[in-house]
C-alpha cells in the first residue's frame, strides 16, 4: 500500500492499521448509518436529527459476492489493461447492516463463500489525477 | 362501491432499437388501443402518461405530449413518474379518477427511447450523491443482481443452469410474441457460451434496454357495459407500497442497506404483491399467469417467491418442473419478459397488464395460457418505487 495516497472519498473510513468506515449513528434510537447522515433519522418512527460519528465494525460474515468482468464507466478510474475485480456485501453483526466494497486485490470469487469472515483493509485503486492512485476500503477474507 | 375498472383496450408499439422519437412509439400504441376498445380519441376523457427522463423536458409532461401528438381535444392530463412502476402509477391515476366519477374513460400510456450504450450517472466530483460514490469505487448496476443471483446459489443451492433455463423457457415464450425484440430460441449453450458479466451472471442472464411504447384504454363498468363491454378484464388491485424500514436487502444504489438496530429488516419486494392479493381479495392460489420483472434471470426466480407461487427458496426447482412454462401449473412471463423484449422504463408496467389483458381475453396465439382468469404483475425500480397489479377475467 502507498502510504502518500489519499483517500478516494474524504471521511468515508479512518486510515491506519486497523482501518474502519466511518458511520454515524442516531444518539436516540440507535440506528447506524454509512455514509453518514446529518438531518434527519429515518427510522419512521424516531424524531431525533442527533447523530454521533462512530468507527463501524472492521469485520463480518460475508453475504454474497460477485466481480466486474468490464470496466465500469466513469467516474470509475480502470487501471490498464483493465483486471476484474470481485465485489463483497458483508453483513456487520453489531450493526446489523450489509456493506458493499470490492474484494483485496489478487482474492477471485472462486475463493469467497457465503459465511465467511471478512476483514477491511485499505488498497489503492487508480485515480485520473493522482499518479499513486486514491485509497479506498476493501473487503479480505480473515487470514 | 365497486373499486374495479374495465381495460377495454390494449396496444404497443413494438420494442426494439428503432432511433425513432417516444413520442411515435406512445402515439402508435395508443392508436392500436383505441382500435382495439373501438372507441374515438374523443371519447377519453382523460390522459394518464408515464414519464420518461431521457428524452428531455416532453418526457417530463409525458402526458401532455401524447394528448397533443395524438391531437389536442380537451382531455385532462397527468404525469406520472415512479422509475420502473411509472406505468402502474400512471395507471392508478386513471382508476382514481374514474372510481371518483370525475372521468369515464382513460388513455394510459408510456413509451421510451434508450440513450447508446452504458447508463452512466452525471459527471463531475460529487461524494454528497450514492450514485455517483458506487460507481466511483467500482460498483455497477450488474453488481446488485449478481449478488441476489450469488445468494440464492449460497443459501438455496440454484445454479447457473438454473438461471439458463429461466433465459430459455422466456425465449421459447417470446418467440412467437410480434411485440418482443428478440425473437430467437436460445439454447443452454448459448447462455453458457455469452460472456461473463457479474459473476455468476452471464450476458444472456441480464436484459437489456429497449425502445417501445405500450397504452390501454380504461374505464368505469357502466361505460364498459354501455358499450357493449361488460365481460372486459378488470383491474382489481394496484399495489405501489414504498418499502417499510428497515430494509432486508442491498438495493441500487445504496452502498449500504438501512441499519436494522432499532427496527426489524423487511424484504421490498415481498410486501408489494402482498398488498395487491390484499386488495384483489384473493391469494396466490388463485393466480393462472405472471408477467414479472426478469431485469435478470435469477431475479424472475425471486419474484415466484415473493409472488408467493412457491415457498421461499422453492423457485428454481419450479423451473426445473417446467411448472413456469406455457402449460404448466403457473406459467410466468408468457410475452417473454424483458429477457425478450429489454427494458423500456416507463412502458414496461404498461405492456405487462397488455399481456395479462390478451392472455385473460384469450387472445396471444401460440402463447396463450389456457384459461387464464387472473394475472399479477410486478416490477421494482430505484428509490423505493414499485408495483404489482393484479387483473382479473
Amino acid at each position: 500500500m502507498t502510504q502518500a495516497a489519499k483517500p478516494v472519498i474524504e471521511g468515508f473510513f479512518t486510515t491506519g492499521d486497523k482501518p474502519a468506515l466511518l458511520g454515524s449513528r442516531c444518539v436516540k434510537c440507535g440506528t447506524f448509518y454509512f455514509p453518514s447522515v446529518e438531518g434527519f433519522c429515518r427510522n419512521p418512527d424516531c424524531d431525533c436529527s442527533q447523530f454521533e460519528s462512530v468507527e463501524l465494525s472492521r469485520t463480518g460474515k460475508l453475504w454474497s459476492f460477485t466481480n466486474a468482468c468490464y470496466k465500469p464507466p466513469e467516474p470509475y478510474v480502470a487501471q490498464e489493461p483493465f483486471e476484474p475485480y470481485a465485489i463483497a456485501a458483508v453483513e456487520l453483526e453489531k450493526e446489523k447492516m450489509i456493506v458493499l466494497g470490492q474484494v483485496a486485490e489478487g482474492i477471485g470469487v472462486e475463493q469467497l463463500k457465503a459465511g465467511l469472515a471478512m476483514e477491511l483493509v485499505l488498497e489503492t485503486i487508480p485515480d485520473a489525477v493522482e499518479a499513486e492512485g486514491k485509497l479506498v476500503w476493501k473487503w479480505k477474507p480473515v487470514a | 362501491m365497486t373499486q374495479e375498472i374495465a381495460i377495454i383496450g390494449a396496444g404497443m408499439h413494438p420494442w426494439g432499437k428503432w432511433g425513432r422519437k417516444f413520442v411515435d412509439y406512445g402515439v402508435e400504441a395508443a392508436r392500436e388501443a383505441l382500435a382495439d376498445a373501438g372507441i374515438s380519441w374523443r371519447d377519453v376523457q382523460f390522459v394518464s402518461g408515464a414519464a420518461t427522463m431521457r428524452c428531455g423536458y416532453p418526457g417530463y409532461v409525458a402526458g401532455a405530449t401524447f394528448a397533443q401528438a395524438l391531437g389536442w381535444q380537451g382531455a385532462e392530463v397527468n404525469t406520472s413518474y415512479a422509475a420502473c412502476a411509472s406505468g402502474s402509477q400512471a395507471l392508478a391515476a386513471a382508476r382514481a379518477k374514474i372510481l371518483s366519477g370525475q372521468a369515464e374513460v382513460a388513455l394510459v400510456i408510456g413509451a421510451d427511447t434508450t440513450p447508446k450504450g452504458f447508463l452512466a450517472p452525471a459527471k463531475g466530483e460529487r461524494p454528497d450523491d450514492p450514485d455517483w460514490v458506487r460507481f466511483r469505487v467500482g460498483i455497477t448496476n450488474p453488481t446488485y443482481f449478481a449478488l441476489y443471483a450469488r445468494r440464492r446459489m449460497e443459501v438455496y443451492g440454484d445454479t447457473q443452469d438454473d438461471f439458463a433455463q429461466v433465459k430459455v423457457k422466456n425465449a421459447e415464450h417470446g418467440f412467437s410474441n410480434p411485440k418482443a425484440r428478440y425473437r430467437k430460441k436460445f439454447t443452454m449453450e448459448d447462455v453458457a457460451a455469452s460472456a461473463m458479466v457479474a459473476d455468476p451472471l452471464r450476458l444472456m442472464d441480464i436484459c437489456a434496454t429497449s425502445d417501445g411504447g405500450a397504452a390501454l384504454i380504461v374505464c368505469s363498468l357502466d361505460y364498459a357495459r354501455k358499450i357493449g363491454k361488460a365481460s372486459a378484464p378488470r383491474v382489481a388491485a394496484i399495489s405501489t407500497v414504498t418499502p417499510t424500514f428497515a430494509s432486508a436487502v442491498i438495493e441500487m444504489p445504496d452502498l449500504a442497506t438501512d441499519s436494522a438496530v432499532a427496527m426489524e429488516a423487511h424484504s421490498f419486494r415481498a410486501a408489494l404483491p402482498r398488498k395487491a392479493y390484499e386488495e384483489a381479495g384473493i391469494g396466490p392460489e388463485d393466480v393462472s399467469v405472471a408477467e414479472v420483472y426478469d431485469l435478470s434471470t435469477a431475479l424472475e426466480l425471486d419474484w415466484v417467491e415473493d409472488l408467493q407461487l412457491c415457498p421461499r427458496g422453492e423457485a428454481a426447482a419450479l423451473v426445473r418442473e417446467g411448472a413456469t412454462r406455457i402449460g404448466g401449473r403457473i406459467p410466468v412471463n408468457p410475452s417473454g419478459g424483458l429477457a425478450c423484449f429489454g427494458e423500456a422504463v416507463p412502458a414496461q408496467a404498461i405492456a405487462q397488464v397488455c399481456e395479462l389483458t390478451w392472455q385473460l381475453r384469450g387472445q396471444s396465439g401460440s402463447r396463450q395460457v389456457q384459461g387464464a382468469k387472473v394475472g399479477i404483475t410486478a416490477n421494482q425500480g430505484l428509490f423505493g418505487h414499485g408495483s404489482s397489479v393484479i387483473v382479473k377475467a
